[in-house]
C-alpha cells in the first residue's frame, strides 16, 4: 500500500485547533512511550508464552528431573538418590557413533531439501497470486495422507519389484533395489521434510522486492550474481528458518530410517525411542534428550547470530 | 509484472520449470501408487491384484476408522485456529517489539521444535496423568485423557512452528508501512488488521497449512496423550501395521486427499467470486510493496 | 510493574513444577514412582516388591457389569464384530485402542489415570506389571470359565495361581522359508541365517526381528545357551553372533516381517506364528510354497494375557469379559479369526481345519515343546540386552 493510498487524515484537523496534543519529546515522554511500547509486546505475547510456560517448560522440567533419578529392577524410575548416572552413559563410544551417523544424515538432508527447495520457492513466487496459493497448497495436500502410509507407498515404490526397479530395466539400467539402504532413508527423510524448507523460503523470498532483481539484472549482472549477492542476503531469513525446521527433525528422525532403512543401525531417535520403550530406561533416554535439546538450543542461538538476527 | 526481468526466462526459466515439475512429481509419486493400490484386489500393497472397489466399500463400514478419522479432524481443526492466533502474536510480539524476557521466550518458542517427539510424548504423558491426578482431586471429577489433552499437546508443537514460519516472513519486513499508517491516525487494531495482517499473509498460511499437516500427521505424541475412544487416524494406522497395512489404508487415504482437494478448489472458486466483486479501494490484500520503497 | 507480572509467572512456574514433582515421588516409598502411586492403592511394599501387595480383588459377581468396556489392546487381535457381541449380550458399549508393543503400553497404565479396563500384556510383561502392581489381582469367584484353561496354560511361572492374568492367545517364534528361492533342502536350524555358509548364499533377503530379546536370544538358542541368560559372556557371544549376521540382512523389521517375505522382498524371514501363518494363508500357494518353523535348537513361545489395570474404572465389566472369552465357542471365534493358538480347552472342538491343521503339525516345533522357553525379564540385565543389540547393529 502506498502512502499515496493511504486515509486521508480526518479534516477537523486543518483547523486551528489540533486534535491531538503535540507532546513534546522530552526524555521522560520518550521513555513513557518505551515503556508503554514494551508492555504492549510482553501482553501480545504473553498467551502463547503462558501457554508454552504451563504445556511445555514444566513438562520438560518433569523429564529433566527423570534424567537423575535411577532405573530400578523392574524399568521404574526411583527418583530418590538423584545421580548423574544417565549422563555418563552418554559419554560411551556407542552413542558417539550413533550421533555421527545422525548428524551426517540430518546434514545431508538439510543440504539437499535446501538445494531442491530453493529453485522451486523461487519459481512459486514469481507466479501470479492466484496460481501461487493453489500451487503451495497443491505442495501440502500430499502431506494430508497419512504420514506412515507415505513411508509404505516409498517401501513399494523402491523395492526390488518396484516400480523403480522396473522402469530402470525397463529403460536398460538394470534392476535396483534402493530399498534398505542409506540412500533410500535420504530419500524418505528429503521427502518428509521438504514442504518444511519450502513454507519459510517460499514465505521470505514473497517479501522481497523483485524490483531490486531487476535492478540487479538490468546493471549486467549475471542470474548467478544476482542470486548470491541480492536474492540470497535477502532471503536468508527463510533460509535459516527453512534449515531449522529440516536440520532439528531429521536428526531425531526414527520412523522413516525403520520403514526404509531396515533398522540396520540405530541413529539418535531410535536409541532415545529404545532407552524410553524397549528398554524402560528413563533416566538415559530423559538424560539424552535433555543433553540433545540444550545443544540444539545453544546452537540455534549462535546460527541466528551468525546470520545477523537477534536472538 | 509479466515483462519484469525479475521474472525467469530463457534457458533459467525453463530450468526453473523443470526443477518444480520434478519436485511436484516426487511429491505425488507414492500419492500415485495409493491411489493404484486403492484398487488392488489384494491384501498385500504392492502386489496387484486385480482391480476392486472392494476396500472403499470396507471404509465405509469401518466404524473405528470413521471415529478416528473424525477425532483427527476436530483436534486439528481447534490446534490449527489456537496455534495460529498464538502463533502469529508469538512472531509479532517478537519481531516488532522489545521487552524483558524476550531472549527466554525466543527460546522458549523453539524448544518445541528442538525436542524429540518420543520426549515431548513421554513429557505430555507424565504432565497430564499427574495433572489429572490434581485437577480430579482439586474437584472432584472423573477427567482421563482424551481429545482435550491431544489437543492441549498438538497446540503446544505447532505455537513454536507457526511462529518460526511467520516470523520467517516478518523479519527484516520493512515496519515503515506501519509507521506511516500510525502517523495518520490509524489505531493500533487498524493497523495490524489493514496493513500488518495482508502483508504477513502468505507466512501466517503457511504457519496454518503447517500445523494443520503437523497435527493431521502426528502419532507418537498423540499415542501418549490419549485416552480411551480417542485414537486418531494416525495412532491407529500405526497401531495396525503389526498386521499389514491393507488397501484399507490407501482407500481411506485417498478419501480424504479428494476431500482436501475438493475444499481447495472450492476455496479458490469463492476466492474468484469475491476477487470479482467490487473491491474496496483502498486495502488492497497481499500484494507486494511496490518498487516506491526502494527509493527510500 | 511489567516486570513484577513477567516475574511473577516465572516464579510461579517453579513452584507448581515442584508441586507436581513432589506428588509424582510419592509421600512414602522409592519404587514405581512414576506416579502410579498418586491414584488410590495402597503401595506399602518394599521396593523389590513381591507379588501380593495389598490390594484387594474386585467384588463382583458372575457376569456383573458395571459400566461400559474400555478394551486397550494389539491391533487386530480381536475381530470388532465379536466385540460388539459383547457389548449387545450385556447392554453396554465396548471400545477398543490400541497400542504396538508392551513398553508401548506399559507407561500409559503406569502413569494412572488410563481409563483402559482390560490389557493384553504379555508373559514377561505380566510379571513387571505385578512386581509394581500397576494390574490387579482377578476376583476368580467371576471368572468361573476358567476352568476351560488347557492344561499345557495352566501353572505358567509368570502367574502359577492366574492371579493376576488369564491366557488370551499364544504362539511361538521362528522362521518363515519361501522355498522356492531356498530350495526344500534346508536345515530346520538358526544355521541358515546365522552361519554363513548358507547364509551368504542369500545375502540382502534375510530378514530379523528388530527385537533385542528375540533377535538375541536366538542367537543364544543356536549357541546352546539359554535366551534369558544374565551371563554378560554369553550375550557377548551372541551379540557378535548377530553382528556378523547383519550383513546379508535386508532389514531388522517386527511389523511387516511376513509381508516382506510374500512380496519378495526376503526369502527368510524371523517372526510370529500367527501372523506368519496368517500371511502364507492369503498368498495362492500357501503352504506349499511358504514353511514357517521353529528350529530345533528351540526358540521363543510366548503368551498374551489379559490382565485389569490397578485403577480401571469398571473392573466387574472387566472381569465378565475375560470369563465371557474364556466361553468355548467365544474362545474359538477369537482364535479363528486371529489364527494364534489358543489356550481354551473348551475352545479346541470349534476351531477352523486349517488352524488346526498348523498346531497340530508335528513338524513345525522341530526339536518339540522343551526346546521352547518363555521370554522371562531379567530385571537389570535388561538394559545389557537392548545394549548389545544396539552395538550388534552397529
Amino acid at each position: 500500500m502506498t502512502i499515496a493510498e493511504a486515509p486521508a487524515p480526518p479534516p477537523e484537523a486543518v483547523d486551528d485547533e489540533p486534535i491531538v496534543e503535540v507532546a513534546a519529546a522530552t526524555p521522560e515522554f520518550e521513555r513513557a512511550a518505551a515503556k508503554a511500547e514494551s508492555r504492549r509486546g510482553f501482553l501480545i505475547a504473553l498467551p502463547a508464552y503462558g501457554y508454552l510456560v504451563l504445556f511445555f517448560a514444566i513438562p520438560l522440567v518433569i523429564v529433566a528431573i527423570y534424567s537423575f533419578g535411577t532405573r530400578n529392577r523392574f524399568g521404574d524410575t526411583e527418583l530418590s538418590g538423584w545421580n548423574l548416572d544417565a549422563y555418563r552413559k552418554l559419554t560411551e563410544p556407542l552413542l558417539r557413533d550413533i550421533l555421527f551417523r545422525s548428524l551426517w544424515l540430518a546434514i545431508l538432508t538439510t543440504v539437499i531439501c535446501l538445494v531442491v527447495a530453493y529453485p522451486f520457492a523461487y519459481f512459486l513466487a514469481t507466479r501470479t497470486p492466484t496460481i501461487r496459493n493453489i500451487m503451495l497448497v497443491f505442495v501440502m495436500i500430499p502431506f494430508w495422507s497419512n504420514f506412515l502410509v507415505r513411508n509404505f507407498a516409498w517401501r513399494v515404490i523402491l523395492g526390488t519389484d518396484g516400480p523403480l526397479s522396473t522402469a530402470t530395466s525397463a529403460v536398460g539400467l538394470g534392476d535396483t533395489r534402493i530399498l534398505f539402504t542409506p540412500t533410500a532413508v535420504v530419500l524418505g527423510l528429503v521427502y518428509g521434510f521438504l514442504p518444511f524448507m519450502i513454507l519459510p523460503l517460499y514465505a521470505a523470498i514473497e517479501r522481497i522486492d523483485l524490483g531490486l532483481v531487476e535492478a540487479s539484472r538490468d546493471l549486467y549482472a549475471s542470474g548467478w550474481q544476482t542470486f548470491r549477492r541480492v536474492l540470497l542476503p535477502l532471503s536468508m531469513p527463510g533460509v535459516i528458518a527453512g534449515s531449522i525446521l529440516v536440520f532439528i527433525p531429521s536428526l531425531g528422525a526414527y520412523v522413516t530410517p525403520e520403514i526404509l532403512g531396515g533398522a540396520k543401525s540405530t541413529l539418535l531417535g531410535s536409541y532415545i525411542v529404545t532407552q524410553f520403550l524397549t528398554a524402560r530406561n528413563w533416566p538415559v533416554g530423559a538424560s539424552l534428550s535433555f543433553t540433545l535439546t540444550v545443544i540444539m538450543l545453544f546452537a540455534t542461538i549462535l546460527y541466528f547470530r551468525k546470520g545477523g538476527r537477534t536472538l | 509484472m509479466s515483462d519484469s526481468t525479475a521474472r525467469p526466462r530463457g534457458k533459467t526459466k525453463w530450468l526453473l520449470s523443470a526443477n518444480a515439475v520434478a519436485v511436484y512429481l516426487f511429491f505425488y509419486a507414492p500419492i500415485i501408487l495409493l491411489f493404484v493400490f486403492s484398487f488392488s484386489d489384494n491384501r498385500n500393497v504392492g502386489t496387484w491384484g486385480g482391480f476392486t472397489l472392494g476396500w472403499y466399500r470396507d471404509f465405509a463400514d469401518n466404524e473405528p476408522i470413521q471415529d478416528a478419522i473424525w477425532v483427527s479432524l476436530r483436534v486439528a481443526f481447534i490446534t490449527t485456529v489456537v496455534s495460529v492466533v498464538l502463533g502469529t502474536m508469538a512472531a509479532l510480539a517478537l519481531e516488532r517489539f522489545k521487552f524483558r524476557g524476550q531472549r527466554v521466550f525466543d527460546a522458549l518458542l523453539y524448544l518445541p521444535i528442538i525436542i524429540p517427539d518420543v520426549t515431548m510424548a513421554v513429557m505430555m504423558l507424565l504432565f497430564f496423568s499427574q495433572g489429572l491426578d490434581i485437577v480430579n482431586g482439586l474437584f472432584g471429577t472423573q477427567a482421563g485423557k482424551g481429545l482435550t489433552t491431544i489437543t492441549l499437546s498438538h497446540i503446544a508443537f505447532c505455537i513454536s512452528f507457526v511462529s518460526v514460519v511467520v516470523r520467517a516472513r516478518l523479519n527484516g519486513m520493512d515496519d515503515r508501512l506501519e509507521e506511516a499508517a500510525l502517523d495518520l491516525y490509524a489505531t493500533r487494531w487498524k493497523t495490524f488488521r489493514h496493513v500488518t495482517l495482508p502483508l504477513i499473509a502468505p507466512g501466517v498460511a503457511g504457519g496454518a497449512l503447517l500445523a494443520l499437516t503437523l497435527s493431521l500427521d502426528d502419532v507418537v505424541v498423540t499415542q501418549f496423550a490419549a485416552g480411551p475412544g480417542s485414537t486418531t487416524l494416525p495412532v491407529y494406522v500405526f497401531g495396525l501395521i503389526r498386521r499389514g497395512v491393507t488397501p484399507l489404508i490407501n482407500a481411506v487415504s485417498v478419501v480424504m486427499l479428494a476431500a482436501s482437494i475438493l475444499l481447495v478448489l472450492l476455496s479458490v472458486l469463492l476466492q474468484r467470486r469475491g476477487d470479482n466483486a467490487p473491491a474496496a479501494p483502498a486495502v488492497p490484500a497481499g500484494e507486494q510493496p511496490s518498487v516506491n520503497t526502494i527509493n527510500q | 510493574m511489567r516486570t513484577t507480572r513477567r516475574r511473577a509467572i516465572q516464579l510461579a512456574a517453579i513452584p507448581l513444577s515442584l508441586a507436581l514433582v513432589a506428588s509424582a515421588c510419592g509421600s512414602d516409598d522409592d519404587s514405581s514412582s512414576s506416579g502410579g502411586d498418586t491414584s488410590g492403592t495402597d503401595v506399602s511394599g518394599t521396593s523389590g516388591g513381591d507379588s501380593g501387595g495389598d490390594m484387594d480383588t474386585a467384588e463382583c459377581a458372575v457376569d456383573e457389569v458395571d459400566g461400559d468396556l474400555a478394551l486397550f489392546n494389539w491391533a487386530e487381535y480381536i475381530d470388532p464384530d465379536q466385540l460388539q457381541e459383547f457389548a449387545d449380550e450385556y447392554g453396554i458399549s465396548a471400545t477398543m485402542d490400541v497400542y504396538d508393543s508392551n513398553e508401548a503400553m506399559l507407561p500409559q497404565i503406569q502413569a494412572g489415570n488410563s481409563g483402559y479396563d482390560v490389557i493384553v500384556p504379555s508373559d514377561y510383561m505380566v510379571s513387571i506389571m505385578t512386581a509394581g502392581e500397576f494390574i490387579q489381582p482377578l476376583n476368580q469367584d467371576a471368572i468361573p470359565n476358567l476352568a476351560n484353561l488347557a492344561t499345557e496354560f495352566q501353572g505358567l511361572p509368570y502367574d502359577p495361581d492366574n492371579t493376576y492374568s488369564v491366557p488370551y492367545q499364544a504362539g511361538t517364534t521362528g522362521l518363515a522359508v519361501d522355498t522356492e528361492v531356498v530350495g526344500t533342502d534346508f536345515p530346520r536350524s538358526w544355521s541358515i541365517v546365522f552361519d554363513p555358509e548358507f547364509a551368504d548364499q542369500f545375502g540382502g533377503q534375510i530378514s530379523l526381528l528388530n527385537d533385542p530379546r528375540e533377535t538375541l536370544g536366538a542367537a543364544l538358542k543356536y549357541l546352546g545357551y539359554s535366551l534369558n541368560t544374565t551371563s554378560q559372556e554369553e550375550l557377548d557371544q551372541a551379540r557378535d553372533l548377530v553382528s556378523s549376521a547383519s550383513g546379508n540382512l535386508a532389514a531388522f523389521n517386527t511389523d511387516s516381517a511376513d509381508e516382506l517375505l510374500t512380496s519378495g522382498e526376503t526369502a527368510i524371514a524371523h517372526g510370529f506364528s500367527g501372523d506368519m501363518f496368517t500371511q502364507i494363508l492369503e498368498t495362492d500357494e500357501g503352504t506349499d510354497r511358504y514353511v514357517y518353523f521353529v528350529p530345533e535348537e528351540g526358540g521363543t513361545r510366548w503368551i498374551d494375557n489379559m490382565a485389569i489395570p490397578f485403577d480401571a474404572p469398571h473392573p466387574c465389566t472387566a472381569h465378565t469379559f475375560i470369563n465371557w472369552l474364556m466361553d468355548g465357542e467365544q474362545g474359538a471365534a477369537l482364535a479363528n479369526w486371529n489364527y494364534y493358538t489358543t489356550p481354551n480347552e473348551a475352545a479346541k472342538p470349534f476351531l477352523d481345519e486349517d488352524l488346526l491343521a498348523f498346531l497340530e503339525d508335528p513338524t513345525v516345533i522341530t526339536s518339540g515343546e522343551e526346546s521352547l522357553e518363555l521370554i522371562v525379564d531379567t530385571g537389570d540385565f535388561e538394559i545389557n540386552y537392548s545394549d548389545a543389540f544396539i552395538e550388534a547393529k552397529g
